[in-house]
């Protein structure tokens, strides 16, 4: 990253030497090659729908996969955003999708029983990856509903608001024509 | 130097870079000593603002002691001065600085020939923000170079506290001019949709301005209860309907006067479709920014009123009721903030004891926290309303 900051800054910024603690947590990260992992698998779904109907040995499920590529690009997408708790949750309910499915192709009348199970195994740890990165962003960007705070004594009229507006309507506060020039010279110069 | 520096969407870091050097004889270095978090810098947070690029160093509230000047900037500047650096960055000469529009100076962006080719004309060079507006390095950092500094600075005494002064650069100057450009009337009630720490200085800013009745309009309790303690009447939009209650509280005739205080990321919300439409066509990138609360303002207005806009907008809004707009007569002012048009007035203001802005610090941390603060803030935890970070 300080090599593509470096590469891309006009000549005259100062350069960064070496990068330090950022703001992205790794629950943010996880999301976020979740999300990336999840464009790539649907993209695949779309495109080897075929192929990969036959290698779990459901043929008849190949327009489903592509439905379900649709379905993983969707939720991938939402996940690189803002949005990413929604995103991960989304793909929570597609893995549990996916599972329904691919159970259904570890049977003994499957010839490919064997690479449906492998790929059971595999959604199985991803939604447990989907899991801890949904409770992570959850956690991490939540608001205690507990923790409200009371500023009611943070008027910022040392003199207090009655003051204020007393002292407005004393003061008879001509409003400023916006478009005329400005009220108070400018100098740049005070103090 | 260790400064904050963004390196894509909700990635802020605390790097070290190189130190800033003088470039030009209007120049000058100042050594940060209290810098800000802004609501504007969570578009930056967000990747909302177009022209970011990584490695930029973020933020432009920020304040410090000169270390060095640049010989051109000598007789307005010394070493030792403590100054607040507005925002926006002016040269002083232009045509537009001299009508006092610092913000749409012609001279100080340094990509002009890009800002000319999206926004039809150039605006000022702005510290910390996209490169449509100059691109400058900005102050949430140890040192910062000053461009034009013989004119981009304002003067600060001794005697007043950092937390005093300091928001003279951005927020409270842009509560001020939302409420100026309302032009209030004591019989005048001005509704102002946000009650961040712009919202928050613009409702202290209408009451000095004369407005008979203030109302804020938010949904953090942390929030309203600092508009209330400011004057304010409060309207927590989760609960109550905001059309109703300011119909209610002008004799259904409407706020004579409407601040947005929110700009491009107004909140969503199950009990407003449109957000959620919003946010959606956001999420694609058929809409660039969140424009509820201009409708909401625009169906509320009394006819003939005024529509202040002091929040951030980046880019293309839909569904912008026009018809109602037209047909009430309404009046729109908006703009980035013409800073030092207003700093002598509000400084002398402070000084006089008026106001104390340093009532909406609510956190005060180290520069090395900030890409965690950037979060607390956006989240609105731990009753966060403004983060001030001392380098």
């Amino acid at each position: 990253m300080t090599f593509i900051a470096n590469a891309v800054q006009r000549s005259d910024n100062p350069r960064v030497q070496s990068t330090g603690p950022s703001s992205l947590d790794s629950s943010d990260r996880l999301a976020r090659n979740l999300g990336w992992f999840s464009i790539g698998l649907g993209i695949t779904q779309i495109v080897a729908a075929r192929s990969l109907s036959r290698t779990l040995g459901i043929p008849e499920s190949e327009n489903l996969i592509r439905a379900f590529g649709a379905r993983e690009i969707a939720s991938g997408m939402l996940t690189l955003s803002l949005e990413k708790k929604a995103g991960l949750y989304s793909r929570i309910a597609g893995d549990a999708l996916d599972l329904a499915v691919l159970s259904t192709a570890v049977k003994e009348d499957n010839p490919k029983r064997g690479n449906a199970a492998m790929a059971l195994a595999m959604v199985a740890g991803v939604t447990l990856l989907d899991v801890a990165a949904a409770l992570g962003v959850s956690r991490n960007n939540a608001r205690d509903p507990h923790d409200e705070r009371d500023y009611s004594d943070r008027s910022g009229f040392p003199k207090g608001v009655q003051a204020a507006r007393r002292q407005a309507e004393d003061a008879d506060e001509k409003p400023v024509k916006a478009l005329s020039p400005p009220q108070t010279a400018f100098s740049g110069q005070r103090a | 130097m260790k400064a904050l520096v963004w390196h894509g969407k909700e990635d802020i870091r605390c790097d070290t870079v190189s130190d800033p050097e003088i470039e030009d004889a209007r120049d000058a270095i100042i050594k940060v000593s209290s810098c800000a978090i802004c609501g504007s810098d969570l578009h930056l947070f967000h990747n909302y603002i177009p022209a970011m690029e990584p490695g930029d160093i973020v933020g432009h509230e920020m304040m410090g002691e000169v270390v060095e000047v640049g010989s051109g900037a000598k007789g307005a500047l010394k070493k030792g001065d403590r100054i607040v650096v507005p925002f926006t960055i002016f040269c002083g000469e232009c045509d537009q600085c001299k009508r006092g529009n610092f913000s749409v100076c012609e001279r100080s962006n340094r990509n002009k020939a890009m800002a000319d080719k999206v926004f039809g004309h150039t605006t000022a060079g702005l510290f910390g923000y996209t490169h449509l507006t100059g691109g400058y390095p900005g102050g949430q950092a140890e040192y910062m170079r000053v461009p034009f500094a013989d004119k981009t600075h304002i003067k600060v005494p001794d005697t007043l506290s950092d937390e005093q002064v300091l928001f003279l650069g951005d927020i409270f100057p842009t509560g001020w001019q939302a409420a100026v450009n309302c032009e209030i009337e004591p019989t005048d009630t001005v509704a102002i949709w946000g009650c961040g720490p712009v919202g928050q200085m613009a409702i202290r800013s209408a009451v000095l301005l004369g407005a008979k009745q203030v109302v804020a309009i938010d949904c953090i309790p942390e929030r309203l209860s600092m508009a209330e303690a400011g004057g304010a009447i409060t309207i927590n939009f989760e609960t109550e309907s905001v059309v109703e209650r300011l119909n209610d509280l002008t004799s259904g005739k409407g706020p004579d006067k409407c601040i947005d205080a929110v700009g491009l990321e107004s909140h969503v919300s199950m009990g407003q479709p449109d957000t959620i439409l919003d946010r959606a066509k956001q999420m694609v990138m058929m809409e660039s920014d969140r424009p509820h609360v201009l409708r909401e303002m625009i169906y509320v207005c009394r006819p003939a009123g005024i529509i202040s806009i002091a929040g951030v907008y980046g880019g293309l809004v839909d569904k912008i009721p026009m018809g109602p707009a037209m047909n009430k007569s309404l009046t729109f002012r908006m703009g980035q903030t013409h800073v030092n048009r207003w700093t002598d007035d509000l400084l002398r203001r402070i000084e006089e004891g008026q106001i104390d802005p340093s009532f909406v610090i609510t956190h005060t941390a180290k520069l090395e926290d900030g890409p965690e603060m950037y979060k607390v803030f956006r989240n609105k935890q731990d009753g966060c309303i403004k983060v001030v970070l001392k380098p």
